[in-house]
Parts: C-alpha cells; sequence; structure tokens
C-alpha cells in the first residue's frame, strides 16, 4: 500500500504541508478563500530542533492501536487507509492517547481530526504534491 | 549616515489580499527580508535587503508575492547611470573594492544575436531527425590528420585519447566550495546519466564523487587545491586553468570561513585559512612552461588522458590559442567575457576580455591558417543561453560547449548575482548546511538531464533543417550562419557572410 514518508535529509520546515494540508481538508477550491486570516489545524505537522526539521502525519499501521482502542468504532480501516467517521466519534481522545506519532489530534469541531491521504479529495495528497523539495513523498514501502 | 543612504534596488509587492500569512517566505529568505508582526498580524518586509533571487516569490502558495525594481531615480543621464551613480556613493562609503557574481551584465554587443542560421529548401532536402538518423555525438581531443598502415597493409590503430560525448555539451568548472556538495552531486549524475561530463573546478573532488570519475573532468588551477595522485588519476580528462572570462589575470579567494569541514579536506588546506588562487600559474611563464606542465600531467596519468587548457577569451586570443595547440594539449577551453563567476570584482567583470563569438571566429581561423586545427578541440564558454547559441558556435568553429551559468539555472539559480554572499537562497552557492539541504540532487539532476535533453533535440532540429546529419559536418561550417547589422570589420573576424550576401 502507499504510504507517506518523510526524509528529513530534504525537509527545509518551510511548513508549506500544513498549509496545503489546511486547504486540502477545507473543502474549499481556493486556498485564499479557505485559509485567508483563519488559525490552520493540519493532519501533517513539521516537528523542528536543532536545524532538524521532518514532517509527521498518520503512519497508517497495519496493526493500529488507534483503531483497536476506539471505543465507538469511529477509527476503522478501509483498504489500508485508517478512516475517521466524525459522525460516531465521541471525542474520547484515547486515540490520541494511544498514538505513538503523535499523528491524532483533537478538531477544532470537537472531535478528532488525522491525515486520510487526501481521499476526502482525489487521494493525492497535496502536501506530498506541493512539497518543494520532494522531502514528503507518497510511495510503496515498508509496513508500519 | 544620510548621506550612505541608497534606495532599494527592489521592491517587495504583497498582495495582502491574496497572504495568509504562512509564513513561508520568512522563513525560506536567508537575506531576513520578511518577517511577521504578531500585532499588525501581517507580514511586512525590509526590501533593502533583498536581492531578487525569488526564492519567496516562488514559494508562495497564493502567489501573493511579487518583486519589482524600484522606480525611485536619480537625475541619470546616459553618462551617469544609477549603477555608475551607486558604485561610486558605495565606494566613498566603504573603500573598498566592488564585489559581484554572475556574468558581465553590461549592454555589450551579444553576436549570437546578430548571427542566423541558415536552412535547407529545394535544391538540398532537410532531413526529419524523428525519422532519420542525427549524430550529435562528438569527440574531444586530438585527431589524426593521416591514416597509416603498417608493411601489410594494416590500419595502425594510433587515435590519441578523445573524451566522447553524447552531445556537444559540458558542464563548465564550478569548484566545490563555489558552489555546494548538493549542486556538485545534481551536476556529476546528470553527466553520469546523459554521458557527457562535468568539471571539478579548481577546489578538488569531493570524496564522495570518485565514483562519477569517468564523467569527470579534474581541474589543476593555479592554487593546485586538492591536487593529488587519485585526484588526476580519477578524472577523464585534466584541466589545466588559466583564466576564467568573468575575471581574466586575476586570481581567486575563497574566504577563510568557507574552508571548513570537507571543503578544507577536500581542498587539503587547514580549516579557516584563505584559498587563495594566485593570478598565474608560478610555473608558467611562457609556452615552453605550460608545456612542461601538460607533458608532467600526462606523465602522471599514463599519458590515458587529454589534457586542456582553459584560457579566458582576451585580446590576443588567436596567437595564445595557437601557442597551446603547439603545447601538446589536446583541448583549449576558451572562456567569454560574459562568463560567469561566484566571486569577481566588479570592475573586472565589467570591463576585461572580449566577446567569446569573436574569440571564436579568431581562434578556430587562426588554428586553421597554420594547420594545426586538428591538433586540438576547442570548447567555448561565456553565457550559452539556449540550443541555438551552441549551433552558432559549433559552426563557427567549436567542438562542444561549457554550460555554467545554464546548468546553475536548471538548479534553480535565478540570477541574482549575489553568490559572493553566501547565501544562496536556492542552495547553489553556499555551504550553510540549512541552505544547502534546498538543493535536492534528485531534482536538480533531472532537471539537467532534461534541459540538455531539449537542447540537443532542438540541436537535431536546426541540423536536420540545414540538411546536414552530424553535428561534426556542422564544425566550421561558417556558410551555414549570416550576419544581420554587423559591420564589416565584425562580419570579416566572424568569419561569415551578411544576410542577403
Amino acid at each position: 500500500m502507499k504510504r507517506i514518508y518523510v526524509d528529513e535529509k530534504w525537509c527545509l520546515g518551510c511548513h508549506l504541508c500544513e498549509y496545503y494540508c489546511a486547504f486540502s481538508n477545507s473543502g474549499e477550491n481556493d486556498m485564499v478563500k479557505a485559509l485567508k486570516n483563519k488559525m490552520i489545524h493540519p493532519r501533517i505537522q513539521v516537528e523542528e530542533n536543532n536545524g532538524i526539521s521532518f514532517a509527521v502525519n498518520c503512519r497508517h499501521c497495519e496493526d493500529p492501536i488507534c483503531v483497536k482502542g476506539c471505543l465507538t468504532g469511529a477509527l476503522s480501516i478501509e483498504n489500508g487507509v485508517i478512516r475517521i467517521d466524525k459522525k460516531k466519534c465521541i471525542g474520547c481522545y484515547t486515540c490520541i492517547a494511544l498514538c505513538p506519532y503523535g499523528a491524532v489530534m483533537p478538531s477544532p469541531d470537537g472531535v478528532v481530526q488525522k491525515c486520510e491521504l487526501c481521499l476526502q479529495r482525489d487521494g493525492n495528497p497535496m502536501c506530498v504534491q506541493n512539497c518543494p523539495n520532494q522531502a514528503i513523498v507518497y510511495e510503496e514501502g515498508v509496513e508500519i | 549616515m544620510s548621506v550612505n543612504f541608497l534606495y532599494p534596488e527592489y521592491e517587495v509587492e504583497r498582495n495582502t489580499n491574496r497572504c495568509i500569512a504562512c509564513r513561508v517566505c520568512e522563513r525560506q529568505c536567508a537575506n531576513e527580508v520578511h518577517r511577521y508582526d504578531e500585532d499588525l498580524q501581517m507580514m511586512l518586509a525590509d526590501e533593502s535587503k533583498c536581492v531578487n533571487c525569488h526564492r519567496c516569490v516562488s514559494l508562495c502558495p497564493t502567489r501573493a508575492l511579487k518583486i519589482v525594481k524600484t522606480n525611485h531615480t536619480f537625475k541619470e543621464s546616459a553618462n551617469w547611470t544609477k549603477n555608475n551613480i551607486e558604485e561610486l556613493y558605495r565606494q566613498a562609503n566603504s573603500g573598498g573594492v566592488l564585489l559581484t557574481s554572475m556574468g558581465n551584465p553590461c549592454d555589450y554587443p551579444v553576436y549570437w544575436d546578430k548571427i542566423l542560421i541558415n536552412a535547407s529548401q529545394v535544391t538540398n532536402p532537410s532531413i526529419d531527425p524523428l525519422r532519420e538518423p542525427m549524430e550529435t555525438r562528438t569527440y574531444l581531443g586530438k585527431k589524426n590528420v593521416k591514416i597509416e598502415r603498417d608493411a601489410n597493409g594494416k590500419l595502425i590503430p594510433n587515435l590519441p585519447v578523445n573524451l566522447e560525448l553524447t552531445m556537444p555539451m559540458l558542464f563548465g568548472a564550478m569548484s566545490y566550495g563555489a558552489i555546494s556538495y548538493n549542486a556538485h552531486e545534481s551536476l556529476a549524475r546528470a553527466a553520469e546519466a546523459l554521458g557527457i561530463y562535468y568539471n571539478t573546478g579548481e577546489g578538488g573532488l569531493h570524496q564522495d564523487f570518485y565514483k562519477y570519475g569517468p564523467n569527470t573532468i579534474v581541474q589543476v588551477a593555479s592554487g593546485r587545491f586538492g591536487v593529488h595522485k587519485d585526484y588526476l588519476e580519477s578524472g577523464a580528462a585534466i584541466e589545466i586553468k588559466i583564466g576564467q572570462g568573468a575575471k581574466p589575470g586575476i586570481g581567486g579567494h575563497l574566504p577563510g570561513h568557507k574552508t571548513m569541514g570537507d571543503i578544507s579536506r577536500t581542498r587539503m588546506i587547514p580549516e579557516g585559512s584563505d584559498a587563495i588562487s594566485p593570478a598565474p600559474h608560478h610555473d608558467i611563464y611562457s609556452i615552453e612552461d605550460l608545456r612542461q606542465l601538460v607533458f608532467s600531467l600526462k606523465e602522471a596519468t599514463n599519458y590515458k588522458k587529454p589534457v586542456s587548457v582553459k584560457i579566458a577569451a582576451v585580446h590576443n586570443i588567436a596567437a595564445i590559442a595557437s601557442g597551446i595547440a603547439r603545447s601538446g594539449a589536446d583541448i583549449i577551453a576558451i572562456d567569454g567575457f560574459r562568463g560567469g563567476t561566484g566571486a569577481a570584482p566588479t570592475r573586472i567583470r565589467d570591463n576585461v576580455g572580449i566577446p567569446i563569438e569573436l574569440a571564436l571566429a579568431a581562434v578556430d581561423q587562426r588554428l586553421r591558417d597554420e594547420g594545426i586545427r586538428d591538433n586540438v578541440s576547442i570548447v567555448v564558454s561565456g553565457s550559452i543561453r539556449n540550443s541555438a547559441d551552441i549551433v552558432k558556435a559549433v559552426a563557427l568553429g567549436a567542438d562542444a560547449v561549457y554550460l555554467g551559468t545554464a546548468a546553475l539555472m536548471a538548479l534553480g539559480c535565478h540570477l541574482c548575482r549575489s553568490c559572493h554572499t553566501g547565501k544562496c537562497n536556492w542552495g547553489i552557492s553556499t555551504q550553510r548546511p540549512e541552505l544547502v539541504k534546498r538543493l535536492n540532487p534528485n531534482i536538480g539532476s533531472q532537471r539537467l538531464i532534461n534541459l540538455m535533453n531539449a537542447w540537443n533535440h532542438e540541436i537535431k532540429e536546426m541540423m536536420g533543417g540545414m540538411g546536414i546529419n552530424s553535428i561534426e559536418a556542422l564544425r566550421g561550417n561558417r556558410l551555414m550562419l549570416r550576419g544581420v547589422g554587423l559591420n564589416e570589420k565584425e562580419l570579416e573576424i566572424l568569419g561569415i557572410k551578411h544576410a542577403g550576401e
């Protein structure tokens, strides 16, 4: 299965992935309209310290403990992609506590959010398409 | 002091209706032009620091940025131009020599743009390169004029060593130090993939790049940095650098703060010491001395590698080239006055040397007149901007061209002419790790490969139009060229007719 991988060697810490993620999940088709004067809540987040930076998002683990721990079945695996059904989520944050990567986070609308590989759009992750240095790639790789 | 004040050359125009304050411009500007003001909740810019490199413009996700040339004006005249005035003020303030980088930007004639290429009509058919064979492969080095046979009539295989190029282009000499590790890796990988060569420049060869040796030309310059036995043996050819088009007659200086870590190891000098390349080679004061170095290098490498001699195009170029052709060198590389540099004094760059078009025509003619043209191949450089420039250069007599600036542009260079500041926002002419990583060689090498393949394709199209199916048949074929708007003397030196003749 194709996953998003990040090579910290090429990550510039420019944070563009975060803005494209927020745009992708906004439902808008214009970035200015989507993000102007708004606080963004991206599902991919750049970690940086001491000149090293890399973007982190859901690893779409093969055996995900977030799904196992979900009380209501809001998290499920769909063709290898971990999806969230916000209608079922009660915002207990068990998944947030369980995720070892910090890739599930509270959402401004009260429940949780996570990367769903832009399946809500066209399935082409925008963070990958718009990374200026090809630090974020979407390819077949090792199972996590 | 107010008398020092110079109005910024560029203004940053931000469309606040589009700006989403993502701050990518701020994070990506090594010159610290952009900043976010928390109180105003908007991006601000200090345009006095802007070098117009377009990094922010290129990365802005909402196209909210553009850089415009200021319309602030002096009371200019045709004599006292803005440049003349500003440079004078700057020197009155600093008392120093003005430094700059990249090629000569002044308004001298560009002869490429005054030369037109022929095409076949009716009497000799043009060739479609997509349907018929079309050869841009070429060989650099000494050529045998005569075929020799032994007593039994068998061919004596005594071809001198040559470099084989799949297309008549090479990447020009740019040292590790002047450009970054990732820039070098991009050039090396592209050269290998394309079947051409890149040139180490005078900074030695990083240990990681020895594996690209078969596609590397190693340079020996006046500072002799990084020159040792393995280095000479690693390359496909050796180039003695006498001069550079951007700064003929003067040496080079890589400041101590850039000779750290790998660069100091590669150059074989102590960390933090200035890498000074003297203006002359202190062991070369005549063609005889040059011959000694040429043969020393050949001896050291068992006569297995062609030796090139790179010189800047200067007034007496034809006679100098004649001397080099007799020195035992296999290739003469001539760098015209528009050639690039990582740092040069402004006055030298803008006023010294001659155009490569005239130098090339003069050298090719002189070597033919003296019957020694086959002793050497001629490689020219100094602002080759597109494939048509290459076709014209070959028709004027060049065997191939070196591409420096054009190659850097494929890597992202936006010609901001600030290489000497060491803060290249595109990760090319810098050694700061956080900037170097901005150039991913996976992207860089692919863009170089794209550019070279595109140009090679265009060269084939133009050759086909002329009814010529091999680049070797185009070389020195000046009947394929016509001048426009050139005077008698210029036409005479270029050895071409005027359009309509």
